[in-house]
Formats: structure tokens, C-alpha cells, sequence
């Protein structure tokens, strides 16, 4: 819990989405990912980075991605990863360790 | 390569195959693995999936200009390579000119969370991007059934699976996949269920504390194939499956000879020597000499200028080569300069099956005149007779099937006992018994040709005999009390030999008295001559004086009438 409270007062949370193209699961994805951290986070507070592999393929190979859409949270460390479109906000709150209750 | 059938690219109409370069696959396969197609290799953890996988990439990529995408689920392209290296197939070279191309795809399911609905849609980019790198024909994947353990959406894994099986197809790529061995399934998370061309499993099994690894074709979709289960290998020069069926009887036939090594092993043949390509098995008791007759085979073949190999189950080679340097054959010469290769191995090393492919792949690459197989009967220990059996029959059918000269030797349990325990006799062209017999307290070495098919042969049972300049065979000494050898054979010749000079003596005598008696009685003739000749001289001196007396009495009568003629006219004239 005091890791959650260091990350709430220090850096941002930097988030990386992989999505193909405009497929429905990326579309969904894209609009989830803005909504729960519009709700959950305050403005300033997250970076959401959007790579569409299919301008960059090779991006697969180099992060290493395989299922679409993915989720990276860069930062803060460790790494963690979410796959799927987020259509469950407590789920995702849950895996990027961000209090709810804030 | 030890053929079935002659390898061909398009064996059969429809279905195009591609040659995987796997020694023995592409016979057993009539050409190798489904053009175009997806390939299941499934099998327990370590009998040799990856194994297979990268020999068909690195001999496609090398060998028949078909590079190839090696994906890799679970280890690391570093090691995927350090695997390999040790064969030979130059894989990192390959990787280094652009003809094979490593992707190793990892998902750590620790720091992996669902949400939602997702699909494979980045791997797919990734395999796209590889297969367009080197222009792959062929690919790997090795093995597609981590994913199970990195996602827990099933469904949404099944239908990718599948849609990547069709992405495949669609690309005509060739494709190899791996998938670990399940219980009661072919594989674990039922891949076979994709894969409808062709199913190859490989297997490693224990028995008796004998592994051996085995393939099956499962299934091969439109064309013929071997059925059976084969043995393969992993050996230092990568995958090799070894299609050890039974030939046919369509033997060639040579009336060539050949020597055994022992001049008086020869003479006892008609013709001098056994047939070449014919089976000897080479019967006795521990201690009758048979791995020395083996040796002398070897010494005569490799004294030709031929080459000999030489399986040995119970001695190593140094030790075969020192102890037969003490009846003067020097092994060791030969075996330098390559003619003779020596193969030592426990039978309970490898399964029987396994031994009749290490062997049958050593004499094809060697090809040599003759091969030795020095104890069949220490099989027999290791295994089922009959297992035993259908093995030495298939060695037997491959050497003659070859022309090369098969040399089996078997260790009898039982004294004289003609009975080979495998009931090998019928596969045998010749067969030399090796008898060790005790008698008067010594047992002595004996060796009897007791068949030899297409050869008139010595029925003697002859004395076997080893000194340090090689083997000669003794003919025993025949006497009424039947063949005598050893120190009987001695003592009945020393025995022959005194009596022969006792009736030469006994002549001598005989000789001599009758030269005296014949003396003898030619002096007595002379004494009877001179008596007859001293009565002869008095005979005549009588006669003589008869005569005479006669011609005096007749000139005195003559006398006397001439005088009374005078006196009668003086008296007629009174």
C-alpha cells in the first residue's frame, strides 16, 4: 500500500496501448483506457501512449507483444501488462494498482 | 541412408512433399513432410521434438534452398542455437546470412492480466514479419502449446489457433509443430485436432532400464506410409530414423570365397574358404576360442585389402586388440589406418532395437566386407528370444541383402550342445561348433564344421590349437577308441610311434636271422657241391682206369691171338 501512495504523489502513470488498425476490440479498447483514467486519475496524473502495429509491425517483435490490444503500464516499475479491450473498469483498476477510492 | 524405397520428391499424386533431410524420414515417408502443409511432432518432454524441428529447418534452409522461421516459445534463440551447434548444421551461420530467422515469443503470465476480449492479432504481425525477413518456406513452432499456460481465455486461444493453422496453410508454408505428449491425447491441449495432414509421434520409453526412442507416423493424409514404430536416434550428428523392416530374399549371390583367416579352417572347405555375403555363426562354450576365430576373420578381410567392422558386446576394443596380439594378429594396424572399426557397447546400453539401428547405420556408412557381431548370445540376457530373433534375422537380411559377410558368434551354456538358443540355425549359412571336451583331466579345443551350404566340407572334428603366430587346426588322432585330441592325441601317438619302432626292430631281427640261415644253408650247398664233385672226380678216375684196363685186356688179347695165329701155322706145317 505505501508504493501506491509514493505513485499517487510522484510520477505519472505511463501507459503504452498496442492496438491493429481500427478493429472493434482496439476502438473499445482506445475508448475504455481514456475513460477509467478521465474517471479514476486526475488530469496530468497519466501519459497514454497509443502504437497501432499496423503502421509499425516491427514494434511487435521489439516490446515483444502478441495478443491485441495490450496494455503496457511502463511506469511505474515492474512492468505490468493487460490484455483485452478493458471493458472491466475494476479489473483494470485492479492490475494498474490505482486506488479506486481516491 | 538405409532405404526403403528410394526417396522422390512427388511419390504420390496430389500430395507434394518436401524432403526434411532427417536420415531414414524421407524413406520411411516417400519424400518427407506435406508441402504447404501443417506437420504435428508430438511427444514427451525431451524425446527430440526440437530436435526434429530444427534439423528440418537447418537442412531446408542449407541443403534444399528453403529458408525457414524458427518460433520459439520457449527458449531462447541463444539457446536454441547452442543446441544445435554440436551438430554440425551451422545454424547461426544460416541465422548470420539471413536464411534462418529465430522469433522467440515469451509471455510471462505473472505480470499478465485479462480484461476482456483480445485475439493473437500481434503475433500473427510478428510471424508475418519473419516469414517476409527470409522468405521462409518452412517454419517452426515450437511448441504453440505454451500459449495455454500464458492465456486463460480459452475460447478466444482455440479460435486463434485454428485461424492460425488457416494462416498457414494460406501462406503455403511448410510447417512443423511441436506439441508435448497428453494423457489418453496425442497431445495436451488436443492440437492434433488442427493438424489433419500429418501426425508424427515420437516416443522414449524405458524398458528394463533401456531407453529407446522410437517415431510413428500417426497419420499422413493422402499418401502411403511406414506404419510401423521405428527407432531412431539422436546421436552426435543430429536425428536419424532407421527403417530397419525386413527385406526381401532377393539376396545377391556370390561364389566368391573368402578366407577365414586360418588356412586350415579353409581346407577344411571344399574350394578353400566360406562364401562371401553367407552368414557364419560361430558356436562354443566360454573359452572355445570364438572371438579368436572372429579375429583371425578380421585380420584375413583386412589382410585383403577389404574393410571389416567389428560389434563387440562384451569386450572393448583395446582389450579385443591386446588379447589377440598374443596369438599374433595385430588388430591394432587396421584399425589405424581405418580398414577396421571396432564397436564396443553393453547390450543393456541401448534397447535391441536400438543396437540393430546403431549397427545397421554403422555398416552403411562404413560398408564393409565383413561385420562381426561378438556375442549374439549376449542379446539374449538383454531381451525376448524372439525379440532377439527378428533382430539378428534383420541384421542377417541387411548384410546379405549387402553381400557382406556376417560373422555371429554364440555362447553355448551347455557342454557339446548343438542347439543355438535363438534358434538361429536356419539363418546360418555355415556353422562352426566349438567344442571345449574334457578328457583324462584336460579339456581340449575342438572345432567342427557343421554346415556349410553350398560347400562340401571336412567332417573331421579337428583340434583347435592357439599359439602366438595364430591358429591351426590339428587333425586328430582316429583310433579305434574314436577321435583322440589334447594329450590322449599325444600319448596315443607316442604310443603309435614306439610300437612302430618295436616292429621295425622286430623286423631288423628277422632280417638278420634270416640272412644267417640263408648263409647258412648256402654253405652247405657249397660243402654238398665239393662232395659231389670229389665223388664226380673219383667216378671218373675209375672209370678212367676201367677204360684203360679195358683197351689193355683188348691190345693183350689182340697180342695173344696174333701170337697163337703164328704158333697154329708153325703147327700145321709140323
Amino acid at each position: 500500500m505505501s508504493e501506491t501512495n509514493e505513485m499517487s504523489g510522484a510520477a505519472p502513470l505511463r501507459l503504452t496501448l498496442y492496438v491493429a488498425g481500427q478493429t472493434p476490440k482496439s476502438v473499445a479498447a482506445i475508448r475504455n483506457l481514456e475513460r477509467i483514467c478521465g474517471e479514476h486519475l486526475g488530469p496530468g496524473r497519466y501519459l497514454i501512449d497509443v502504437i497501432d502495429l499496423r503502421q509499425s509491425p516491427h514494434l511487435a517483435r521489439e516490446h515483444n507483444i502478441v495478443a491485441i490490444p495490450t496494455l503496457v503500464r511502463q511506469l511505474p516499475v515492474p512492468i505490468q501488462k493487460i490484455i483485452g479491450d478493458l471493458s472491466d473498469t475494476q479489473k483494470v483498476l485492479v492490475s494498474l494498482q490505482i486506488d479506486a477510492s481516491r | 541412408m538405409i532405404g526403403l524405397v528410394a526417396s522422390g520428391y512427388r511419390m504420390t499424386a496430389g500430395v507434394q512433399k518436401v524432403p526434411t533431410g532427417i536420415d531414414g524420414f524421407d524413406d520411411l515417408t516417400l519424400g518427407g513432410l506435406p508441402r504447404g502443409r501443417p506437420t504435428l511432432v508430438c511427444g514427451s518432454a525431451g524425446c527430440g521434438k526440437t530436435l526434429f524441428a530444427s534439423t528440418f529447418l537447418a537442412k531446408g534452409a542449407r541443403d534444399y534452398g528453403e529458408n525457414g522461421v524458427f518460433v520459439s516459445f520457449e527458449e531462447r534463440p541463444d539457446d536454441i542455437v547452442d543446441n544445435v551447434a554440436s551438430l554440425g548444421f551451422g545454424f547461426d551461420e544460416l541465422i548470420a546470412d539471413g536464411r534462418i530467422f529465430i522469433e522467440h515469443i515469451t509471455i510471462n503470465p505473472a505480470e499478465l492480466a485479462e480484461v476482456g476480449d483480445y485475439d493473437l492479432e500481434a503475433l500473427f504481425m510478428r510471424l508475418e514479419l519473419a516469414v517476409e525477413a527470409v522468405g521462409a518456406k518452412r517454419i517452426v513452432l515450437d511448441t504453440i502449446e505454451s500459449l495455454f499456460s500464458a492465456f486463460t481465455n480459452v475460447a478466444v486461444l482455440r479460435a486463434e489457433i485454428r485461424r492460425l493453422f488457416d494462416w498457414l496453410k494460406e501462406r503455403g508454408l511448410t510447417a512443423v509443430i511441436t506439441g508435448e505428449r497428453g494423457e489418453g491425447a496425442l497431445t495436451r491441449q488436443g492440437l492434433e485436432e488442427y493438424v489433419s495432414d500429418c501426425v508424427i509421434l515420437l516416443d522414449h520409453r524405458v524398458e528394463n532400464q533401456v531407453s529407446t526412442r522410437r517415431l510413428r507416423i500417426v497419420k499422413y493424409r493422402g499418401t502411403a506410409h511406414g506404419t510401423n514404430e521405428y527407432p531412431f536416434l539422436i546421436a552426435e550428428d543430429g536425428f536419424s530414423v532407421l527403417p530397419v523392416s525386413a527385406l526381401g530374399l532377393g539376396h545377391m549371390v556370390h561364389e566368391e570365397r573368402i578366407s577365414s583367416g586360418i588356412p586350415d579352417l579353409d581346407d577344411m572347405l571344399t574350394g578353400g574358404g566360406f562364401h562371401r555375403g553367407s552368414s557364419i555363426l560361430l558356436s562354443g562354450v566360454a573359452g572355445s576360442g570364438k572371438s579368436s576365430i572372429a579375429a583371425s576373420f578380421l585380420a584375413a578381410a583386412c589382410a585383403a585389402g577389404e574393410r571389416a567392422l567389428y560389434f563387440s558386446f562384451e569386450e572393448s576394443g583395446a582389450q579385443t586388440v591386446r588379447n589377440m596380439r598374443s596369438i599374433g594378429l595385430d588388430l591394432g594396424r587396421y584399425i589405424d589406418n581405418g580398414q577396421l572399426s571396432m564397436h564396443a557397447s553393453r547390450p543393456t546400453f541401448y534397447s535391441l532395437e536400438m543396437h540393430l539401428a546403431i549397427m545397421l547405420r554403422d555398416v552403411a556408412r562404413m560398408q564393409p566386407s565383413l561385420v562381426v557381431l561378438d556375442p549374439i548370445s549376449a542379446f539374449l540376457d538383454a531381451g525376448d528370444h524372439r525379440d532377439v530373433q527378428a533382430m539378428l534375422l534383420r541384421v542377417i537380411d541387411y548384410l546379405k541383402s549387402h553381400g557382406i559377410t556376417g560373422l555371429f558368434t554364440h555362447l553355448s551354456h551347455e557342454h557339446g550342445s548343438v542347439q543355438t538358443d535363438a534358434g538361429l540355425s536356419s539363418l546360418m549359412d555355415a556353422w562352426v561348433l566349438l567344442l571345449n571336451r574334457e578328457a583324462n583331466g584336460e579339456f581340449n579345443r575342438e572345432l567342427y564344421l557343421l554346415k556349410a551350404r553350398g560347400i562340401s566340407h571336412s567332417n573331421q572334428v579337428r583340434e583347435f590349437v592357439m599359439t602366438d603366430h595364430g591358429i591351426s587346426l590339428i587333425r586328430p588322432y582316429l583310433g579305434e577308441q574314436g577321435a583322440l585330441t589334447g594329450s590322449a592325441r599325444r600319448a596315443e601317438e607316442a604310443r603309435l610311434r614306439r610300437e612302430q619302432a618295436q616292429r621295425r626292430l622286430d623286423a631288423e631281427v628277422v632280417e638278420q636271422r634270416l640272412e644267417q640261415r640263408r648263409r647258412r644253408t648256402l654253405a652247405q650247398i657249397d660243402a654238398l657241391r665239393a662232395e659231389l664233385e670229389a665223388e664226380e672226380l673219383e667216378f671218373r678216375s675209375v672209370a678212367e682206369g676201367r677204360r684203360r684196363s679195358d683197351a689193355q685186356a683188348q691190345s693183350d688179347r689182340l697180342a695173344m691171338a696174333k701170337s697163337r695165329r703164328a704158333q697154329a701155322a708153325d703147327v700145321g706145317d709140323e
